[in-house]
């Protein structure tokens, strides 16, 4: 166990050093920092001094040894927008992210479960049939279209006027049809602090409401693949031997499904989710953008833009440890659930 | 901390700030809490007013602080720290100071602290190129101030725009750190850039960049004749253009800038809110560079170019009536306005042109151009390539994104290059030293000419006209030098991009709008029921 923790250690370091070295490496494609920090009229003589100033001449290998020597001391430079160290801004980011993404696994726990299970048990009912279409819906949509038609729909409101409004039965289906908007469209509203950098959105429930489109929006690409998933896992689990045999022994189908054959269809599909995590953070940049989330996906787009180097390098260090982070849980919580497999890779 | 630690912690947390809701509190005395919700595109980068010479930080200026004076709706100026003004001789001026002004801080506004401030404006490496003619204020007694130019400066009254005056004594002496308080740092964490003192109406209560910045109205506001009724203003950057549109329309949000010109009809058919658009008065223009090529030496090239555009239609088509078409750098209301100079699309004439340059085959040319600085500005490269390609001019465009692109316009890296001008002292010889001078990197004229055109004789023209201080005399040498240049085919001019905002209707934004795009929002009302 400790062996299996010091490698993933390395591992994560090298990862880390690996991406400092290929963002600092594109640095140059980057643009113009000291662009975006002038105005227009400033003359060429005030931008060398600036560029001189803050180490931009410098060769390419002597810019990542200072970084780098800096680094080892956990100090990651300051951002050129917001003239502050990185780590700060990305920690003050980052709740909003977390928050997010808690909320949106959440929301896939819940519903991708059950779903999963019930179009595995009844494959051919018209219910089973409906989630399976809408899933390939769901999955062909990009998050950028899914969230626009969730802000116009439940925070603009649609006005549907498509039948005679004149008759009982047109303008009960105009009204049927219409929505009168009231979610927010963007941000996180006035959030409660917690403690540190951390404000929350689950404090209370008006509150909430800010987080109910963005989440379902990030949802929407993440939810139909585990749906399918559980379902084609929970499929093949039924067809094994142990299943027929529970089922001769005269065990009752409920015991069956959700506590034999449910336990070994979350095997694979924990691996997955762990790393979907992972992604599902690098597809908040979409959705943060759509909805003005003030967390760090925003604000790595942003950094772009602005060609704030030392930003765009510290946030993608810290997206790297994430995933070494998600990835080494996963493989913990996978050697609690299914005890034969063995960490540190040694033959059973 | 455990679970239950975490949840607890959470819970009061909650409960502590329930009474917060409540913050929000009648400022004015008016009897009613007015809050307007404000999103615009980015948020200022720092509250010192002085570190960056930008639409956003000349925004937050007006709310923070007060000009000497101010534009109006029609280019005339309006006192407002300088109650009047006198020429004492060529290179001096007088300037009357409002008296019983205070300072959020509580200190009282004095001729000092303009000096002070023209001082700091003279460091600043974003300001100090339009403060150069300047040569020194001087305070009189403490209520005038004595402003010398180098040389007889007809802009002097421009440039007051600029000049916001800060608390001197607020901004003096040093913090714990043992920094200067009135340092400027660009990259760094000044005291001023987190610490403001101005006159303005409204005082930063809290502010988080990228997120939001929190006013609330001044109780000693100078100006009691002022409209204005709003207590708090929130402002929150929305960059995205669909969701700043869609937060207005929800309702989320009571005034947004600027509206993209893909929503304008549907910010116009929505029953809510309203649009408000002017002709603004940034150009856009197209440089050919005569290093690179030398077809473009020729003026009879460069005017079978400028003859085969076609601006109206780019402004009809392409911007949906969204930008005024050009011919010429400076708008309608800046003293260079030629009314003459009007479109000259004329596709025969170009293509006479051409076989007259004898290059009637034509030939091939690159060109680059921004995707994301200016309004459809890669879709107007392609229809200017388009455009080109009827007179038999080959162009290999290239679009970039702007933190890329203006690396390459540095460098000229392409034949024909984009560029988008406003002119800072809203002043038409501000355009032709920064686009139509001859290129002299010590002086820093025609630092932005990436088309090297290099007329001397315009040039002195500019030069008498900067020292002319008869505004009639010197309007007239500025439209001569818009025509010289109008000939010569100096550069393609395109158009003028619009403006446009929207709000919701209690709030009355069309007084307070101007082509500046600075909305003086101290005297914004929002109608109550």
């Amino acid at each position: 166990m400790i062996a299996f923790l010091i490698k993933r250690l390395f591992h994560a370091l090298l990862v880390m050093f690996v991406i400092s070295v290929v963002s600092f490496a594109i640095q140059d494609n980057l643009g113009d920092p000291i662009q975006q920090m002038v105005g227009q009229s400033v003359p060429e003589s005030e931008r060398a001094e600036l560029r001189e100033e803050l180490g931009l001449n410098d060769p390419f290998l002597v810019q990542y040894l200072r970084f780098a020597e800096n680094a080892l001391h956990f100090d990651f430079g300051y951002s050129y927008f917001y003239n502050e160290p990185t780590t700060d801004v990305i920690m003050r980011h980052l709740p909003a992210t977390l928050e997010l993404v808690f909320a949106t696994t959440l929301l896939i726990i819940l519903l991708s479960v059950p779903i999963g299970v019930y179009s595995a048990i009844r494959p051919r009912a018209w219910l089973s049939r409906l989630f399976m279409g809408v899933s390939i819906v769901g999955i062909s949509i990009p998050v950028f279209l899914t969230a626009i038609v969730l802000i116009q729909i439940f925070a603009i409101g649609i006005h549907v006027s498509l039948f005679p409004a004149d008759t009982a039965w047109g303008a009960w289906l105009n009204d049927l049809l219409s929505t009168s908007g009231g979610m927010p469209a963007y941000g996180r509203g006035d959030v409660t602090h917690v403690f540190g950098t951390w404000d929350t959105n689950f404090a209370s429930l008006s509150r909430l409401t800010y987080l109910v489109l963005p989440a379902i929006s990030l949802a929407s690409i993440m939810l139909p693949l585990f749906i399918r998933l559980i379902r084609a896992e929970m499929m093949e689990v039924l067809q094994s031997e142990y299943i027929k045999f529970a089922k001769a022994k005269g065990i009752s189908m409920r015991r069956i499904y959700f506590l034999h054959a449910l336990k070994n269809t979350m095997l694979p599909v924990i691996t997955v989710g762990g790393v979907q995590i992972g992604t599902l953070v690098a597809y908040t940049i979409l959705t943060e953008t759509v909805f003005q989330w003030p967390g760090v996906g925003l604000m790595f787009l942003d950094a772009i833009q602005r060609s704030d180097i030392p930003l765009i390098v510290t946030y993608l260090m810290v997206v790297g440890l994430i995933f070494v982070i998600t990835n080494t849980l996963v493989d913990l919580i996978y050697g609690l659930v299914n005890p034969t497999v063995k960490l540190t890779g040694k033959p059973a | 901390m455990t679970f239950k630690k975490t949840l607890l912690a959470t819970l009061v947390g909650a409960s502590l700030t329930l009474p917060m809701a409540a913050l929000a509190q009648d400022v004015n005395g008016d009897g009613k809490d007015v809050t307007l919700r404000v999103a615009y595109d980015a948020d200022p980068v720092s509250l010192d007013i002085h570190e960056q010479l930008s639409g956003g930080i000349l925004q937050l200026s007006h709310l923070v602080f007060d000009p000497l004076v101010r534009w109006t709706q029609d280019f005339t100026f309006e006192p407002r720290l300088a109650t009047d003004w006198e020429q004492v001789d060529d290179t001096t001026m007088r300037l009357h100071l409002r008296q019983g002004v205070k300072f959020h801080s509580g200190n009282p506004f004095t001729a000092k602290d303009v000096v002070w401030t023209v001082d700091r404006l003279k460091r600043s490496p974003d300001f100090k190129a339009i403060f150069e003619p300047i040569e020194s204020a001087e305070a009189v007694d403490d209520h005038t101030v004595d402003i010398h130019t180098k040389r007889p400066y007809p802009l002097l009254l421009n440039l007051a725009t600029y000049i916001f005056p800060m608390d001197s004594e607020f901004y003096s002496g040093t913090t714990e750190a043992g920094k200067d308080k009135g340092e400027i740092v660009k990259n760094g964490n000044s005291f001023a850039s987190r610490h403001e003192s101005g006159t303005g109406p409204y005082r930063v209560t809290a502010r988080q960049q990228g997120v939001k910045v929190e006013f609330e109205r001044f109780d000693d506001y100078w100006d009691k004749d002022s409209p204005g009724n709003v207590d708090h203003i929130v402002m929150t950057p929305i960059s995205e253009n669909a969701t700043r549109v869609a937060a207005l329309l929800s309702g989320d949000v009571d005034f947004i800038a600027p509206v993209p010109p893909n929503d304008l009809e549907r910010v116009r058919a929505d029953k809510n809110v309203k649009l408000v658009t002017m002709s603004g008065t940034r150009i856009i223009t197209l440089q050919m560079n005569e290093k690179r090529v030398e077809a473009f030496k020729d003026a009879r090239v460069r005017q079978a170019i400028a003859y085969a555009v076609n601006q109206e239609a780019i402004a009809d088509r392409l911007m949906k009536g969204f930008a005024t078409p050009a011919a010429q750098l400076s708008p309608k209301g800046y003293s260079g306005h030629n009314p003459n100079l009007e479109p000259r699309y004329d596709l025969e004439k170009a293509k006479q042109l051409m076989k007259d340059a004898g290059y009637e085959d034509g030939f091939s040319i690159t060109m680059m151009a921004p995707n994301n600085r200016y309004v459809n500005d890669a879709q107007i490269a392609q229809a200017v390539a388009a455009m080109l390609a009827r007179i038999n001019i080959k162009v290999d465009l290239k679009t970039l994104p702007k933190a890329q692109y203006w690396g390459e316009f540095d460098d000229r890296a392409a034949d024909i290059m984009m560029i988008g001008w406003h002119a800072d002292t809203e002043d038409s010889a501000n355009f032709y030293q920064y686009l139509t001078e001859c290129p002299d990197p010590d002086t820093g004229a025609g630092q932005y000419n990436s088309g090297n055109y290099c007329n001397p004789e315009l040039d002195k023209l500019v030069e008498k006209a900067n020292l002319e201080t008869d505004r009639d005399k010197r309007a007239k040498m500025l439209q001569a030098v818009e025509k010289g240049l109008y000939d010569d085919a100096a550069f393609i001019p395109l158009h003028w991009q619009d403006l446009a905002w929207a709000a919701k209707n209690e709030v009355q934004i069309k007084p307070v709008l101007n082509v500046m795009n600075f909305p003086y929002l101290g005297d914004v009302v929002v109608e109550q029921d």
